[in-house]
């Protein structure tokens, strides 16, 4: 178990390997057609849906630009409803506490509520490393955790499996966490999922203590809420004697009313419905209802880096619903492994370089490399993040962490050289007589139109002729032209 | 009106025959075109691959070239893009005042192709004739940074004899990505693949779009592909008529 | 210093001292309506329950029990809550049921505290008729009684009449997945069947 992400190759390299897996281009490939599908539908039918998107992002901004003031504000009400606050400068901390609850409980087991906070701190193999089995209820999850395996999608982990390999994944493995699966198990989704139901049931019966994230959290009331589909988020809220929830700094929202616009945008962006099968709420201790005993730790772990960089600062208003990945060409090609963390997709590529920082880890700057910029991601985002223009943001962030680098890279060097040739036109002209020589030359080839085109280039060239052909530089640029006979010609009269 | 043609680097360099024809085009339309020459480059791909520092001269080269004109007309979706929304993070960059002003002033008189026709002139029957089964993939930067919508469809199917085929899927990227290209050439490609793919079900003749990068791209794989498709920038086929098929003349 | 202190000054310092207003949120979108013109409140409900593939039968009044019955069929022992104030055959008084004696019977009963026709949404807040959460979690047939008079038209007229502090479960649906190729199925941990009934006020 416990495969981490930790030293995966960077994006390009495995983005290649991703794209020779023709099964995983068919699962993604269906995958987020299917949702992309859904979501279209049920947005269609909000008639102010661009509204409820900048309002969200408005109720966000304003929260998080008094952020301090409305923790402060949770902490006493989750206090005075009987729970107990923790906070998480890091991963560290954060694990270090959900352990000391389980061992104050004598407990080795946990049963976790799909939570991407947790997944972010890695707490199933901190867990583990003390003697605690943290079990996923999740059926994604669970197909991830049994299939040693690691998430590749925000809202269905498992989305590059398809219901075969599941199928072979629950039978060889179930057996070993728990009740094995039935000996007919076919891939009939439904039966998988009956499997699935059969197997987490007696963990949730004797479970004792939970786990989980929390998508919102109430500033003036200590309300927690968790969005999920399965009940195996209810089973934890609601079945332990204990509950642990590890919430980032950036869920709070101020007041109970704010959630008219979360509840509202998250389902339809998310699962591409109306509304999601259960969303709980819990405030601090129910007497005679659920978990006697409550925590909450709250989770900084690098938000606070993000909320520094004012023009990076609403990253922090992503309510996690994946609708970008979904939408974005990159991610349906070569899924959500190729990131190398547990935020995949165009928000991970924004939110990872934030949280952790620029500059040293080379699989961290090529992540806002990982787009074309399309600008997809931006036009879903339910609370109005401009994705694309923070990923140029962070492509900043990550040259400008490179500039005082002894070697500068070929790529920092071909740029300068390239605005010292376009920083002029007389420069740019001569350029251009040049590959206008080159123009000259016969190819072997030519592309419809009568264009020479050529099909070989040396490096770095040939990262474009690998698999394109270039037409060869025209013989008189438009330049030239408007010189020799453009300016002169039929001029107009409006 | 002072019309000034700003012709990208890519056009001006590479494909020459796209802001050829629109100098055509509009002159056809009684517009009265001039060509800066100080102009070269709008510094998206410094921009856009993270060097800031490297935009700052050619915004400035772009900001003065284009002082003075009633409206710039580019034949780019990218770089009206660039111009519009990139141009005063470049000048917030430099963090000179003077330049942010002129950044300021030239944003609103920057328009694409299709804009300037359908918005600032009315037109959408350019008086263009082309008698071929063309299929037009909007590219991203115009559909999803300018907002150009329609227009560009609306042209063209005002374009007498053409035979308008549907491109599926297609408000997806092809792929391009400036950099991302050659950074992530095996992605790049298969989004592009996907694209000629879908062209090729089209059974077009020409893929037109407006922006000359994109055409080059997909335009490399179905040349690669020996797929008998042809690229054409919008600007080329709204140049076309009967006398001048080219429309490059 | 403790964490507490350690993250609250990095949220200090990354704020700055100088925190100009964001400009208010415009509530305005509380105002809209959010069922497509001319829909009628209750149908719409009902339409949008079953599009959940959750079972709904509307009844008066006087035939409510054995429209439950009804719903029941064949489930021999049903947990039911306190406050129920209804008459179920093979009633169990939920007495702090153990989890695994909740997955021992085989159906529940309770009423909801609204409905959202908006989203085909039905509110348990879980005071009497309602029960604790377990008791609609665990067993496999919920049997959800709602007034008519309970449905409300959208979400932002759910938020703004419930009590925050109580707890909720906003049930839209048996329990679904869509973990396996985005195929959904219903039926996973919570009830695998949902069936409402809806009673008219008259």
């Amino acid at each position: 178990m416990a495969r981490t992400f930790v030293g995966m190759p960077p994006f390009p390299v495995a983005a290649r390997s991703a794209l020779s897996d023709t099964r995983l281009r068919r699962n993604l490939a269906h995958a987020t057609g299917t949702i992309r599908e859904k979501r279209a539908r049920v947005v269609a039918e909000v008639e102010d849906w661009e509204d409820l998107r900048r309002q969200a992002a408005a109720v966000k901004d304003a929260t998080l630009a008094r952020l301090d003031e409305h923790l402060l504000t949770l902490e006493a009400a989750l206090t005075a409803r009987g729970a107990t606050v923790h906070w998480a400068r890091d991963a560290a901390d954060a694990c270090a506490v959900v352990a000391d609850v389980a061992r104050a409980h004598g407990v080795d087991e946990v049963v976790k509520v799909k939570s991407m906070a947790t997944q972010e701190i890695g707490l199933n193999e901190a867990l583990a490393a003390q003697g605690i089995a943290a079990w996923e209820t999740d059926l994604a999850e669970l197909i991830v955790q049994l299939g040693d395996d690691l998430p590749s999608h925000i809202l269905v982990p498992a989305i590059h499996r398809g219901r075969a390999e599941v199928r072979e994944i629950f039978r060889t493995r179930m057996a070993a966490a728990g009740r094995p699966a039935p000996d007919d198990l076919t891939d009939d989704p439904a039966a998988l999922a009956g499997a699935a139901r059969l197997h987490l049931r007696e963990k949730f019966l004797r479970a004792r203590m939970a786990v989980s994230g929390a998508n919102f959290a109430v500033a003036e009331t200590g309300t927690l809420v968790v969005v999920e589909s399965e009940g195996n988020g209810r089973m934890c809220l609601t079945l332990p004697e204990v509950l642990v929830s590890v919430v980032g700094i950036e869920k709070v929202v101020p007041t109970f009313g704010d959630l008219d616009l979360f509840l509202r945008l998250l389902p339809r962006s998310s699962t591409g419905e109306r509304m999601n099968p259960y969303t709980s709420t819990w405030t601090g201790v129910t007497p005679g209802d659920g978990p006697q005993e409550v925590h909450v730790v709250l989770l900084d772990n690098g938000r606070t880096r993000a909320l520094a960089d004012e023009v990076a600062r609403p990253v922090l208003r992503c309510i996690r619903c994946s609708a970008c990945l979904n939408v974005c060409p990159v991610y349906e090609r070569v899924g959500g492994h190729a990131y190398g963390s547990v935020y995949p997709g165009p928000i991970g590529a924004i939110l990872n370089p934030m949280l952790t920082g620029v500059g040293s880890d080379p699989a961290t700057d090529a992540l806002p490399y990982a787009s074309t910029l399309c600008g997809a991601c931006g036009d879903v985002c339910p609370v109005a993040i401009d994705i694309p223009g923070l990923l140029v943001h962070e492509r900043v962030r990550v040259v400008d962490a490179h500039r005082a680098d002894p070697r500068p890279k070929p790529e920092a060097l071909a740029m300068r050289a390239a605005a010292w040739v376009l920083g002029d036109s007389r420069r740019m002209a001569l350029g251009e007589r040049a590959s206008g020589l080159a123009g000259r030359l016969r190819t072997r080839r030519a592309a419809p139109g009568g264009r020479g085109v050529l099909g070989w280039l040396p490096f770095p060239g040939s990262r474009w002729t690998g698999a394109r052909d270039l037409p060869t530089p025209p013989v008189e640029s438009f330049r030239a032209w408007w010189r020799r006979t453009g300016r002169d010609e039929g001029q107009g009269r409006r | 009106m002072r019309v000034a043609v700003m012709a990208t680097c890519l056009g001006d360099a590479m494909f020459p025959e796209a802001p050829r024809a629109t100098v055509r085009l509009l002159r056809r339309l009684g517009v009265e075109v001039d060509v800066p020459d100080a102009q070269t480059c709008c510094g998206q791909p410094m921009v856009n691959t993270g060097y800031l520092d490297e935009a700052v001269p050619l915004v400035r080269t772009t900001v003065s070239a284009f002082a003075g004109y009633d409206a710039v007309v580019v034949p780019s979706g990218s770089c009206a893009g660039s111009v519009r929304h990139q141009h005063r993070m470049v000048a917030d960059r430099a963090d000179d005042a003077a330049l942010r002003r002129g950044v300021a002033d030239l944003v609103p008189r920057t328009h694409e192709l299709s804009e300037f026709l359908v918005d600032v002139l009315g037109v959408t029957d350019v008086g263009a004739s082309f008698p071929h089964r063309v299929t037009y993939h909007p590219t991203c930067h115009s559909l999803r940074m300018l907002r150009v919508g329609d227009r560009p469809l609306r042209l063209l199917r005002a374009v007498h004899g053409i035979d308008l085929v549907e491109l599926p899927r297609a408000d997806e990227c092809c792929g391009f990505g400036g950099t991302f290209a050659v950074k992530n050439a095996d992605t790049s490609v298969a989004m592009g693949s996907d694209k000629a793919r879908h062209v090729r079900e089209t059974g077009a003749e020409v893929l037109v779009a407006g922006d000359a990068s994109c055409l080059m791209h997909v335009g490399g794989l179905l040349s690669r592909q020996r797929a008998g498709v042809r690229t054409m920038h919008l600007a080329e086929v709204l140049a076309a008529t009967a006398d001048d098929p080219a429309g490059v003349g | 210093m403790s964490a507490r202190d350690d993250v609250l000054a990095a949220v200090r310092a990354a704020l700055g001292e100088d925190r100009p207003d964001l400009p208010a949120v415009d509530r305005s979108y509380r105002d809209r309506d959010p069922l497509p013109a001319g829909a009628d409140l209750v149908d719409l409900f009902v339409e949008r329950v079953e599009d959940y593939r959750a079972e709904v039968t509307r009844c008066a009044a006087a035939d409510l029990e054995a429209t439950v019955a009804a719903a029941l069929a064949g489930a021999e022992r049903v947990v039911v809550p306190d406050g129920l104030d209804l008459a179920v055959r093979g009633a169990v008084p939920d007495a702090d049921l153990t989890p695994t004696g909740l997955d021992a019977v085989d159906a529940v009963v309770t009423r909801a505290s609204l409905g959202v026709a908006e989203t085909g949404t039905l509110v348990l807040t879980h005071g009497p008729g309602e029960g604790r959460r377990a008791i609609t979690l665990v067993p496999d047939v919920h049997v959800c009684v709602l007034p008519a008079s309970g449905v409300v038209r959208g979400v932002t007229d759910a938020v703004a009449a419930l009590d925050p502090v109580r707890p909720q479960t906003w049930v839209s649906g048996p329990s679904a997945t869509s973990d396996i190729e985005l195929d959904r199925v219903e039926g996973v941990h919570g009830p695998r069947t949902l069936h409402v009934v809806l009673v008219s006020d008259a």
